[in-house]
């Protein structure tokens, strides 16, 4: 998998001296950086990297400069229970009640939001990934079971399992944030796996694969490289779209005030304590935080569109 | 040493499950190939010559496929090996070249790769020996410039060159049995023969057997020593090419060799077999050709016929293959 990442991002090693280089079609581009040049072609890419590059900067130094200590409330100079609008020196504004700085919020915020959409999307592919090219690639009755299985996840109604969790791991280290991934990476999985079955199943089909079969290539084999890698475009796809999806249903949870305990800020448990002062016009309180959330599911869905794009072989340049 | 055949195949029967019941794709099919020899087997689509490629190296799904008779490979049965066994023949024993090259290899991967992936799975050298073994093989398929070639993707190949690398992937196994199923039928005309003649060469020079599946008779009598033709699933008539070419023994030989456009027989329309090749689930009773027969008598339609020796080296299937040799036709 790292040979994928560096060639689509364009990391190349020494080339060998050796080989003579063809006068025609002298540069050979393979799959992954024609991928690259067609992600950057459809400038969607470049300004969904840009924006959630910016976002991840701005919380990374925000959060070393700035960090957020719950049992070290700064005393304000001026007290003012409502909190105080955007200005000099603080310019996302205060929030109510401990007169917290929005910005110190939405950087440590962040870091966690962001940390919770990430894991969640590797950990949640990662399964569905290994899930659906066993299924697909051997079949039979290994596949009956974990189709099953996925079904059976399913059905159960995540949202109660997640509230009732939350409530059992309330107080345990790190707010909750672990079992919070955890339980989006359990009810996370079903969708990727039955995708890369679906795409499995019909690369297995392949002339391509028969081929391999018939030249005695290992199975092991056949499926790391003859399958995942023709089967990978929807794989690639599906990430950004969980990053956002994690981070969403996690602001969403924590809305609902089930998800990660206030001494931990995320976005979602930001919003959900700004409702408080809202009809006050508090609006800085609320803006920002939701801002960095629709910024980055916006961002993150260019960047899962541009893949999309970019890995369409029907639309092959 | 060359008495012994590389492959043996005797009554091989192949049967389907399928959801309208159980059908008899491929019935009674005997030949065998000898080293440096090549088989050519002729039929037109359907006739049963693909699904026997694949029986002899058990590439056809166990749940759907009913293989009975014996696939004896260098004097070893095959059929009932279990698939570890039959993993390490295919590719070191008996390798394939399909029809399509394009569809054949993997669009993601590198020819050179592709290569030394069949020379690893085959346990000859670990990948840094394998990658160069590669371009040596590539260099005996004749493309020029291996080393720069085995770096690239297929779809950056022209199609002739894409063949002759599945053809250097067949040879990187150093099997003693190539299958190839119309391995030019994609190809220009141009380029068949020097596909044709290097696989035959490479072949020849390694006492490899060679077995060519085609519906094209040009292909055959360019390349094959001896023809197998089969119908609907069975063999009708086998001998030495040239023999079978120039004097087909059985009525379906004869059409078909009849329906090759040539330049003496120009102004007066091509000739035709009537009717179509009848479907696998609905055989005709006795001799399967003989609906579309122009030699048919009704003893046909009652009986069919076995497949006979006729002359040295060769056989036939039919009932009035004496009436024809005497000029029937």
């Amino acid at each position: 998998m790292t040979g994928v990442l560096k060639s689509f991002l364009g990391i190349r090693g020494p080339k060998g001296g050796g080989a003579p280089k063809l006068h025609a079609e002298a540069v050979s581009e393979s799959p992954w950086q024609q991928a690259r040049r067609r992600f950057f072609a459809a400038r969607m890419g470049p300004w969904g990297l840009a924006i959630i590059g910016t976002i991840f900067l701005f919380v990374i130094i925000g959060s070393l400069l700035l960090p957020f200590d719950f049992y070290n409330v700064p005393i304000r100079d001026v007290q003012t229970y409502t909190g105080r609008p955007p200005a000099w020196g603080r310019p996302f504004g205060e929030t109510g009640m401990l007169q917290l700085d929005v910005m110190m919020l939405v950087a440590n915020g962040g870091r966690t939001s962001l940390l919770i959409g990430f894991a969640t999307a590797i950990g949640s592919i990662g399964i569905g990934t290994f899930v659906g090219v066993i299924s697909g690639f051997f079949g039979g009755k290994v596949d009956t079971l974990l189709m099953r299985l996925a079904d059976i996840f399913l059905m159960i109604p995540s949202l109660f399992v997640i509230l009732v969790l939350a409530r059992i791991f309330q107080g345990s280290g790190g707010g909750g944030v672990l079992s919070l991934i955890t339980v989006f990476i359990a009810f996370g999985w079903m969708g990727i796996a039955r995708l890369v079955r679906g795409q499995v199943l019909a690369v297995r089909e392949m002339e391509y694969v028969e081929a391999a079969r018939a030249l005695g290539v290992r199975p092991i084999r056949i499926a790391l490289r003859h399958i995942l890698p023709n089967a990978i475009g929807p794989i690639v796809v599906s990430f950004p779209f969980a990053v956002g999806g994690a981070i969403i249903s996690e602001a969403f949870i924590s809305y609902l005030g089930f998800g990660v305990s206030g001494d931990t800020p995320t976005w979602g448990n930001i919003l959900s304590e700004s409702t408080t002062f809202l009809l006050q016009g508090n609006w800085w309180w609320i803006g920002f935080p939701g801002l960095f959330i629709i910024l980055t599911a916006l961002s993150i869905n260019m960047i899962g569109d541009a893949l999309r794009a970019a890995l369409d072989p029907r639309g092959r340049k | 040493m060359s008495a012994m055949p590389v492959i043996e195949v005797n009554n091989l029967n192949i049967s389907f499950r399928t959801a309208a019941g159980i059908i008899h794709v491929v019935q009674d099919v005997s030949f065998s190939i000898t080293r440096g020899e090549c088989l050519g087997i002729v039929g037109e689509s359907g006739s049963g010559k693909s699904v026997s490629a694949l029986a002899t190296i058990g590439l056809l799904v166990k749940d759907q496929a009913i293989v009975s008779g014996s696939v004896k490979f260098r004097g070893e049965e095959l059929i009932g090996k279990p698939e570890s066994y039959m993993r390490k023949i295919r590719g070191g024993g008996i390798s394939m070249v399909f029809q399509e090259p394009l569809s054949a290899l993997n669009p993601v991967t590198t020819i050179g790769e592709q290569i030394a992936e069949v020379l690893t799975a085959h346990n000859r050298g670990g990948w840094r020996e394998a990658n160069k073994k590669a371009i040596e093989y590539l260099e005996l398929v004749e493309i020029a410039q291996p080393a720069a070639r085995a770096k690239q993707y297929p779809h950056e190949l022209s199609g002739g060159m894409r063949q002759r690398a599945m053809i250097a992937m067949a040879l990187a196994g150093e099997p003693d049995l190539i299958i190839a199923d119309e391995p030019t039928t994609a190809l220009d005309v141009t380029i068949q023969a020097q596909v044709l003649g290097l696989l035959r060469r490479a072949t020849v020079e390694r006492g490899t057997a060679l077995m060519l599946i085609t519906h094209d008779l040009g292909v055959v009598s360019e390349t094959a020593d001896r023809i197998a033709v089969m119908y609907a699933g069975q063999i009708v008539e086998e001998g030495p090419a040239q023999q079978v070419l120039r004097a087909p023994a059985g009525p379906y030989a004869l059409d078909l060799i009849a329906s090759i456009p040539s330049y003496e027989r120009r102004g007066k329309g091509l000739s035709t077999i009537q009717g179509a090749i009848p479907s696998p689930t609905n055989f005709p009773s006795g001799c399967r050709f003989h609906p579309r027969c122009r030699f048919a008598v009704p003893a046909c339609a009652a009986t069919m016929p076995e497949l006979t020796p006729r002359g040295v080296n060769r056989t036939v299937r039919c009932f009035r293959a004496d009436e024809i040799a005497k000029g029937g036709a």
